[in-house]
């Protein structure tokens, strides 16, 4: 089967600035794919080139295997929902969703009723008549969902399209928008900077940052084998620790953590020398002789969780996240605990 | 929705004691120099004439009645209605209608042309637009008659390259009016559009041609419908001041091509001077141009409301 898009070694420059730097991708067919990054990153440049809107300074991408380069925007099989919606001011919203249809000249009656059933989809049958500047934001960006899957295309560009929604209705319209991915087996490429909503939505995620591809991998794989520090940094929250590796045996590596602690990890090809080590903070546990011994800082109640902030003897502070339970015991700040770290928890990363 | 027609008070009761006196002047001004003319016209028109131009203060219907109805020579045969003067004003129409069309011919693509520079050049461009504006119309008239004349400049050159072997007949022609009030009010065109197109936002298009839209459809369907108070602005704009205009039709009409504007010019000359005709000719006109605002603005309030 071929692959819905294949863009490889894509450069994207304006004047002097660069957008992307040699960006190679390539997107299954039926896939929810995620391009997650930080601010400015590119990923909307990386989208418009995808719809045709820019073109492609060096590199070419490829749609269902034909090269696009030539071919214009309303060619190409594949309709976005804008990040700033740009609706259609002076059409009502039904008009609006039912643009497409209209100019893939499907008959009147046809388009109405396709595009009053993506309005009761997006939950706005109520809003049919009304003009875009009479809706809220997420309502707006709700009808740009609509006015984009109604033709059926056969890849589907979503820039941010849950932003401006509240938490409730935006926990909806992932559930939602999964479920319709599925359901439709449209080609899904999903931008956002909310890592939470990549990781529960996606088959495979893009880590961007700075116009680069730091990773790509499913959820599972970005979490918990993240490859630099960058990309765990990103995603989740974790701790940071600059290290030393002794030795490396077996794939095993021995490292000295600041302070003068020693530890026993997983090594991914890492040899002697300095490098980061990242724990995640809900995979620490407080004990009383554990692998490293530090002293209780602060405790943030958060919730569902507790957050303890904890110094090694150096001073550098360790985060960790303690269920919010009867059976986990609070510790008062100032208190000398230890820290177990489970096995497989602590990953040394390539930089 | 709140917006510039909700009304919310700007403030306490204070504000409305500064904004009176504030605004006293401009009403003075809009009273005495706006209000009082037009008045002064339309008394005028119901006014007897006096021989030698002025009036007399005795009431009469003889301008309406000179205007609309034809009661033969000595003014004795049973009346019917009168086409000279008709005729005048639906060639005035005519006119103003097609420079109109000129104007918005070549008016959008060159405000399009400006609104999509780099908005650092985009100041240069108006300027260029602007700058025929700082010389006096009726020089600027005068100009293009020359220019346009039978073995003028224009003339002269299309024979000179080979293009045509007998000159051009333009002077004194529909199309020499056209051309002078095209000349003339091409700025009040473009200018509303430029602004119209300036803030329209090209999203719309990307928009549009990610649906499938060709370039032709997304002009047709999106912008011109969002740019559309600009277009119509413009097409005002040109339209009224054409309809009354005397200068172009005048200078580069001829005789038999004369518009409202001269007819009534012709009032007020010390010679023929029948100043209440000439009034009863100017309430016609503005009644005219009210009626095609009143239409505008009823047609825009309903594409609003829908
Ligand atoms: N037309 C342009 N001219 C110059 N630079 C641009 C242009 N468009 C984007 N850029 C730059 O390219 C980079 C990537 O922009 P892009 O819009 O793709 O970011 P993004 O990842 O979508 O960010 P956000 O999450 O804020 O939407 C930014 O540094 C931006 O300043
Ligand atoms: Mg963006």
């Amino acid at each position: 089967m071929t692959d819905a898009v294949e863009i490889r070694n894509a450069v994207k420059r304006y004047g002097n600035v660069t957008a992307l730097h040699g960006v190679s991708l390539t997107i299954r067919d039926n896939e929810f794919f995620t391009l997650l990054g930080p601010s400015g990153c590119g990923k909307t440049t990386l989208l418009r080139m995808i719809a045709g809107f820019e073109d492609v300074t060096e590199g070419e991408i490829r749609l269902f295997g034909q090269n696009i380069a030539n071919l214009e925007p309303n060619h190409r099989p594949v309709n976005t929902v804008f990040q700033h919606y740009a609706l259609f001011p002076h059409m009502s919203v039904i008009d609006n969703v039912a643009f497409g249809l209209k100019m893939q000249k499907v008959a009147q009656d046809a388009r109405r009723k396709r595009a009053a059933e993506m309005l009761e989809m997006v939950h706005l049958s109520a809003f049919a008549d009304r003009l875009p500047a009479q809706l809220s934001g997420g309502q707006q960006q709700r009808v740009a969902l609509a006015r984009a899957l109604a033709p059926s295309p056969k890849v589907l560009l979503l820039d941010e399209p849950l932003s401006a929604l509240d938490l409730k209705l935006r926990q909806a319209m992932r559930v939602e928008l999964k479920q319709l991915q599925e359901d439709t087996g449209i080609t899904f490429i999903f931008v956002t900077h909310d890592q939470e909503e990549a990781l529960t939505m996606s088959d495979r995620i893009a880590v961007m940052s700075a116009g680069h591809v730091q990773q790509i991998g499913t959820a599972q794989e970005i979490y918990e084998a993240p490859v630099n520090r960058f990309v765990a940094d990103f995603i989740g929250e974790t701790n940071l620790l600059p290290v030393e590796v002794l030795s490396v045996r077996d794939g095993r590596a021995e490292v000295t953590l600041p302070g003068g602690h020693r530890l026993q990890v997983a090594a991914a090809g890492q040899g002697i020398g300095k490098h980061h080590l990242s724990i995640r903070p809900e995979r620490m546990a407080l004990t009383e002789a554990g692998d490293l011994q530090a002293v209780v800082d602060r405790v943030v109640y958060l919730g569902t969780d507790r957050q303890v902030i904890a110094r090694l003897e150096d001073g550098t502070p360790l985060h960790l996240r303690l269920q919010n339970s009867d059976r986990v015991a609070v510790p008062a700040p100032g208190k000398r605990v230890g820290l177990a770290v489970e096995a497989g928890a602590a990953r040394l990363l390539a930089d | 929705m709140a917006g510039p027609g909700s009304n919310h008070a700007p403030g306490p009761g204070s504000w409305r004691g500064i904004l009176v006196p504030l605004l006293l002047p401009t009403w003075a001004m809009i009273g005495i120099f706006l209000l009082l003319p037009v008045l002064l016209m339309a008394v005028y028109s119901f006014l007897t004439k006096e021989f030698r131009g002025g009036v007399e203060w005795e009431f009469s219907l003889a301008a309406y009645d000179q205007f609309f109805l034809n009661r033969g020579l000595f003014g004795d045969e049973p009346p019917t209605l009168e086409w000279t003067y008709i005729t005048v004003f639906a060639r005035s129409i005519a006119q103003a209608a097609g420079a109109t069309a000129l104007c918005l011919l070549i008016g959008f693509p060159t405000a399009w042309f400006i609104a999509t520079r780099p908005a650092s050049s985009r100041g240069i461009w108006l300027f260029l637009i602007t700058v025929p504006y700082w010389v006096n119309l009726l020089i600027r008239t005068v100009s293009l008659r020359f220019l346009i004349r039978e073995n003028g400049p224009l003339n002269d050159a299309l024979m000179g390259v080979g293009l045509i072997s007998e000159p051009l007949q333009i002077i004194n022609t529909n199309m020499a009016v056209q051309l002078g009030l095209f000349y003339s009010y091409l700025p009040f065109m473009v200018l509303p559009i430029y602004a119209a197109v300036e803030r329209y936002s090209f999203a719309y298009s990307e928009a549009a041609a990610d649906l499938y839209a060709n370039r032709w459809v997304t002009l047709r369907e999106i912008v011109l419908p969002i740019v559309r108070p600009g277009i119509v602005a413009g097409c005002i704009l040109v339209f009224i001041p054409s309809l009354g205009a005397f200068l172009a039709p005048n200078l580069l009409g001829g005789a038999k091509n004369f518009m409202i504007g001269s007819l009534i010019e012709e009032q007020f000359k010390k010679s023929l001077g029948n100043w209440p005709f000439g009034a009863a000719v100017s309430m016609i006109l503005m009644t005219l141009v009210l009626i095609v605002l009143f239409v505008q603005a009823r047609a825009a309030t309903r594409q609003e409301v829908r």
